[in-house]
């Protein structure tokens, strides 16, 4: 597994990532895109202020990041470089909803504080699920798998050009951020500048990707990525979907942490 | 009679924005042969270059490659024919390794997975680059991907092989692999360079573009000593030619 790198050098992290060669990176990139829809599907379902029934799904990241060889502190700070926006979602929670659920000693905990947990929580799992599929599978793996499930090429080709896109958006803002600050003697960045070096950066990453685009045309291309190593699907796709698929179902169908508590508080 | 891989007549580009980058150019290729293409920052090189993967097509005039005239219903064959290396590298290594990269162009054109493996270990083991197959591009130094490259070109086996500034950003020694590199190439070259020096080590012939427009067009030999169309075209008699005539 190639070292996490920091700042500009983690652009193109994750593909390589995906290029490693453990068991989980092998399997059909539509085995691991199924399960992961199924992880999200069944962690979106619960309601808003569930906590507990949601400790059992942590499993499943842990297990891809675990089995895959990926680095997980690499994984949680990405994730948590977006958790802005889950924080953003949840904010106003515990000021609307102040009915108090539960009280842990002298402390009462509102509805509104525990929908927060429950929605940082979710965004977690949600969020290292996804990112570890694209680390064990990669952005090209995933579209092409999304198009042999049946997904409308369209969709699929604004998907990996927006990926590109966000690629060489970084690797050109990267490159313009190490030039202001050599020649920026520190000072911090004044709105009227920030304006112009957006511009200026939107127009030199059209041009990029225009480049990006002729070199893929040039060398045959129709609108379709293909994945160069897909595996096909076999039994061990099938397990492992249908092992996680059950024990999704599972846990969402049943409080195991709740009947734990239960049981060894005698409130059964 | 030689066969022409490359027949431009006559042929003229404006840009969407009025500016007339190509004007009246004829040129002809033969299979096998390798050409220079030189002249200064805007003079059309790269414009040129762009018209025969038919990335541009013609505001008027004609241009065939391999037989076909490029436009709109021909552009996946010719694209076939031509394999086009970009000035910079990183505009054309896009997958996530070596390998996908140069197996990128072969998926494309229908190559089955199972002769995937040695049609891409043949065109990185001609570049030297069979170790970097597992690499990231993003992490390979300039001379690597220049190398990967050429190998995601070669793969399709192009009749033609056009390249822009293939020397930028390179160091002399992988500077002069690619010299040996290209010497070992049968495909017709068309090379578009300032370095007139490492042209005159690869092309046997040279075009000399001004302002959209051919102004010398021979044996490279001839071409690179005259001073006086090179002075007009805004560029130098190579180092290496100088130092052999005084």
């Amino acid at each position: 597994m190639p070292a996490a790198p920091a700042g500009c050098a983690d652009i193109g992290y994750m593909d390589s990532l995906a290029a490693g060669g453990s068991a989980l990176h092998r399997l059909d990139p539509r085995a691991k895109l199924l399960a992961t829809l199924a992880f999200l599907a069944a962690v979106v379902s619960f309601d808003r202020y569930q906590i507990s029934a949601l400790i059992p799904f942590s499993l499943y990241p842990v297990f891809l990041i675990a089995a895959g060889g990926l680095p997980p502190g690499y994984l949680l700070r990405k994730a948590l470089l977006v958790s802005p926006f889950a924080v953003l979602l949840g904010a106003l929670n515990p000021l609307l909803d102040s009915h108090v659920m539960l009280r842990l000693g002298p402390l009462a905990v509102s509805g509104g504080w525990v929908s927060f947990a429950s929605i940082i929580l979710r965004f977690l799992l949600t969020v290292l699920a996804a990112l570890a599929l694209l680390a064990l599978t990669g952005m090209n793996g995933v579209c092409e798998s999304l198009s042999r499930l049946g997904l409308p090429r369209p969709f699929v080709v604004q998907l990996l050009f927006l990926n590109r896109y966000l690629l060489t958006l970084s690797a050109e803002a990267a490159s313009m951020s190490r030039a202001r600050a050599l020649r920026g003697a520190g000072a911090r960045l004044r709105p009227a500048v920030f304006a112009q070096i957006a511009g200026h950066l939107l127009l030199r990453t059209l041009d990029r990707a225009e480049r990006v685009y002729r070199a893929m045309v040039c060398r045959g291309f129709d609108g379709r990525v293909r994945a160069a190593r897909f595996p096909g699907a076999g039994r061990e796709e099938l397990v492992f979907v249908a092992g996680w698929t059950a024990f999704f179902v599972f846990f969402r169908l049943v409080n195991v942490p709740l009947l734990l508590g239960r049981l060894l508080t005698g409130h059964l | 009679m030689t066969e022409n891989i490359v027949e431009a007549k006559e042929l003229s580009y404006s840009y969407p924005d009025g500016h007339r980058a190509l004007e009246k150019v004829s040129f002809s290729v033969a299979a096998g042969e390798s050409v220079a293409l030189a002249g200064e920052n805007g003079a059309g090189k790269s414009t040129l270059l762009q018209h025969l993967t038919g990335c541009l097509l013609p505001s008027s005039g004609a241009l065939r490659v391999a037989g076909l005239s490029v436009e709109k219903r021909n552009l996946p064959a010719v694209r076939r024919a031509v394999g086009m290396l970009f000035q910079n590298p990183d505009d054309q290594l896009f997958m996530p390794t070596v390998f996908e990269d140069v197996a990128f162009g072969l998926l494309n054109a229908g190559v089955p997975e199972s002769g995937l493996e040695p049609r891409v270990m043949r065109a990185l083991e001609t570049v030297g680059a069979a170790h970097l197959r597992s690499r990231p591009p993003y992490r390979l130094s300039q001379g690597e991907k220049r190398a990967a490259a050429i190998a995601g070109v070669l793969a399709l086996e192009p009749e033609v092989l056009v390249m822009d500034e293939p020397t930028s950003g390179l160091d002399p020694l992988s500077r002069r692999r690619l010299i040996g590199l290209l010497g070992t190439f049968p495909h017709a070259k068309i090379i578009a360079t300032h370095d007139l020096d490492f042209a005159s080590e690869v092309c046997s012939r040279a075009i000399v573009i001004h302002k959209g427009r051919v102004t010398g067009d021979g044996p490279a030999s001839d071409i690179f000593r005259d001073a006086a169309l090179l002075g007009r075209s805004n560029l130098e008699v190579p180092l290496s030619v100088a130092s052999r005539r005084g």
